[in-house]
């Protein structure tokens, strides 16, 4: 193990802010990628869905009237 | 041969008709060059410095900005639709717009450059750069915008688009044109970048007029 | 037509698609964290001390993946676009939405992190040397496509026109990178590159290539998974769109 402590891992020879700062955008920006594709994906699902439905009750109606 | 002459004298005399379009261009051009020395102080050596890049940059934005009109009247009235339906070939017709588009917007900028150049204490041999530069530069200039032009036909917020669009490819223009004057004024000779320039224009004289012809049909379909 | 390239168009249809990527993005995503994770542990737990930048070398880790992943993207939507206006097939131009947004991501990340690393390291927030100036570029040209895909309404003319303008952009990034870099040499100033010349240690470069694998993947699996909700959107007026839909066990 090259670390000698758990503070030593985190200050990195000073470059804390630098190397952290790096890493944790990159998390940020690639999780925040995943978690937008998700919803993303799950709204366009809901939103599809709906006008499915009332693509079909419109259907319905129209045959009702045409019964 | 006949229709490339036909379209180019017909955009220059439509343009002229509407003079103020041919003047903003140039207006802007002399508009930045005024800008900058008032932005960074008169000092001369300053100056003289950035004089190569400032007008150079004020060119090229001169440039870009009329980009927008150079199918967007015929867009309107469906003078293009017609040009893309007819029998002669659609990228020489194109060919023939965007030097008509140059002829207007970029020969005047080539023409008044020495008279800013004064204006940023440029020696005579790097304003005869200057002017070689922007006499390769601006033609080059009109025909990458051309591709966009023709991408962003008839698009909500076309113009601000279009800058985006275009000021990544003119890059190498830009590098080239003004590092010319800038080799020239330090000893090391300009031919090396106007070679360079040349090429690219010469490349670009072939294949741009095919891919706006290709984008034109694309946005037309 | 031969069996076997009835197989690939057979894939060029959004409906084939639609399953395979559901089926394959999963497997992708799984195996890009597994790199990811390896990367990691070698970069940062078993990787040396750098005698020439301390601990802050570290971030190339991230840097040049990023950098390396930025280009490779625009390259991809290049060869995808060739292939849509070739065969004018639907596909490619989701294809390139789907890859855009992540090959901007990584060209900012890019710019940052080499930031990040240039400030301990050359004393600038930023310096105009060839690579970074490059990716600044990249990053402009990725934002074109996505500005002027986002603006045309009709999606054929859309995918077209975006698929030209990646093709001509692609042909431009040489010209561009070769332009930027005499540029760069001409003017010496702070003439450093961001990756230094200094031969690396075999665990560093591991590390740096097991991250540069778990990028292309993690690219890879959320492309997929992109393009799965364009197919849906385009494709909404299908029979096979509105089945998929459709809620488990509803009429």
């Amino acid at each position: 193990m090259i670390w000698n402590s758990a503070g030593e891992f985190w200050a990195m020879g000073g470059y804390g802010l630098y190397v952290w700062g790096s890493f944790g955008v990159t998390v940020l920006l690639m999780g925040g990628e995943v978690i937008l594709a998700g919803r993303h994906h799950r709204r366009t699902r809901e939103s599809l869905q709906m006008q499915a439905m009332t693509r079909d009750s419109a259907q319905d109606s129209v045959q009702d009237w045409q019964a | 041969m006949r229709p490339f002459l036909a379209v180019v004298r017909r955009d220059v005399s439509l343009a002229l008709r509407r003079k103020n379009e041919v003047m903003t261009s140039v207006f802007f051009f002399v508009v930045v060059a005024a800008l900058f020395p008032l932005g960074i102080g008169p000092e001369m050596n300053t100056l003289r410095q950035i004089g190569p890049g400032v007008l150079w940059v004020g060119a090229l934005l001169a440039s870009m900005l009329s980009l927008g009109r150079m199918f967007a009247a015929d867009h309107d009235d469906g003078t293009l639709e017609q040009m893309v339906l007819s029998s002669a070939s659609l990228p020489s017709l194109v060919g023939a717009k965007i030097l008509a588009h140059w002829l207007l917007s970029g020969l005047p900028l080539v023409v008044l450059s020495p008279v800013l150049a004064l204006q940023f204490d440029l020696n005579g041999q790097a304003i005869e750069v200057l002017m070689a530069t922007l006499l390769l530069g601006t033609p080059l200039l009109s025909l990458i915008g051309a591709i966009g032009a023709a991408l962003t036909l008839g698009v909500r917020g076309a113009d601000v688009l279009l800058s985006l669009l275009v000021l990544p490819l003119y890059v190498p223009a830009l590098v080239f044109g003004a590092g010319a004057v800038q080799a020239q004024t330090a000893g090391l000779g300009a031919s090396a970048h106007l070679s360079i320039l040349a090429a690219m224009l010469l490349i670009a004289a072939v294949f741009s007029p095919w891919a706006c012809a290709s984008a034109l049909r694309i946005a037309l379909e | 037509m031969t069996p076997h390239s009835n197989v690939l168009f057979r894939f060029a249809a959004p409906q084939a698609f639609y399953g395979l990527a559901g089926r394959l993005w999963p497997w992708v995503a799984t195996l890009a964290t597994v790199f990811g994770v390896w990367g990691l542990w070698i970069g940062m737990f078993v990787a040396p001390i750098d005698f020439q930048q301390g601990q802050a070398y570290r971030i190339i880790f991230v840097h040049v993946p990023a950098s390396w992943m930025s280009m490779i993207i625009y390259l991809a939507m290049a060869f995808w676009a060739v292939l849509g206006l070739t065969f004018n097939t639907r596909l490619s131009g989701m294809m390139n939405r789907a890859l855009a947004p992540t090959g901007a991501m990584f060209a900012f990340l890019s710019l940052w992190t080499g930031a990040l690393w240039g400030k301990p390291m050359w004393g600038a927030w930023w310096v105009w040397d060839a690579r970074l100036t490059s990716e600044l570029i990249l990053f402009f040209l990725y934002l074109g496509f996505m500005g002027l895909t986002a603006s045309i309404d009709d999606p054929r003319r859309s995918d077209k026109a975006g698929g030209l303008l990646a093709l001509v952009g692609a042909i431009n990034v040489p010209i561009i990178y070769f332009s930027v870099r005499w540029w760069n040499t001409l003017h010496q100033g702070a003439s450093v590159t961001v990756t230094q010349g200094s031969s690396m240690a075999q665990t560093m470069l591991w590390a740096m290539l097991l991250m540069a694998l778990a990028f292309w993947l993690y690219a890879i699996a959320i492309a997929l998974y992109r393009i799965r909700t364009l197919i849906l959107e385009r494709e909404k007026l299908t029979q096979w769109v509105e089945a998929e839909l459709r809620p488990e066990g509803a009429s």
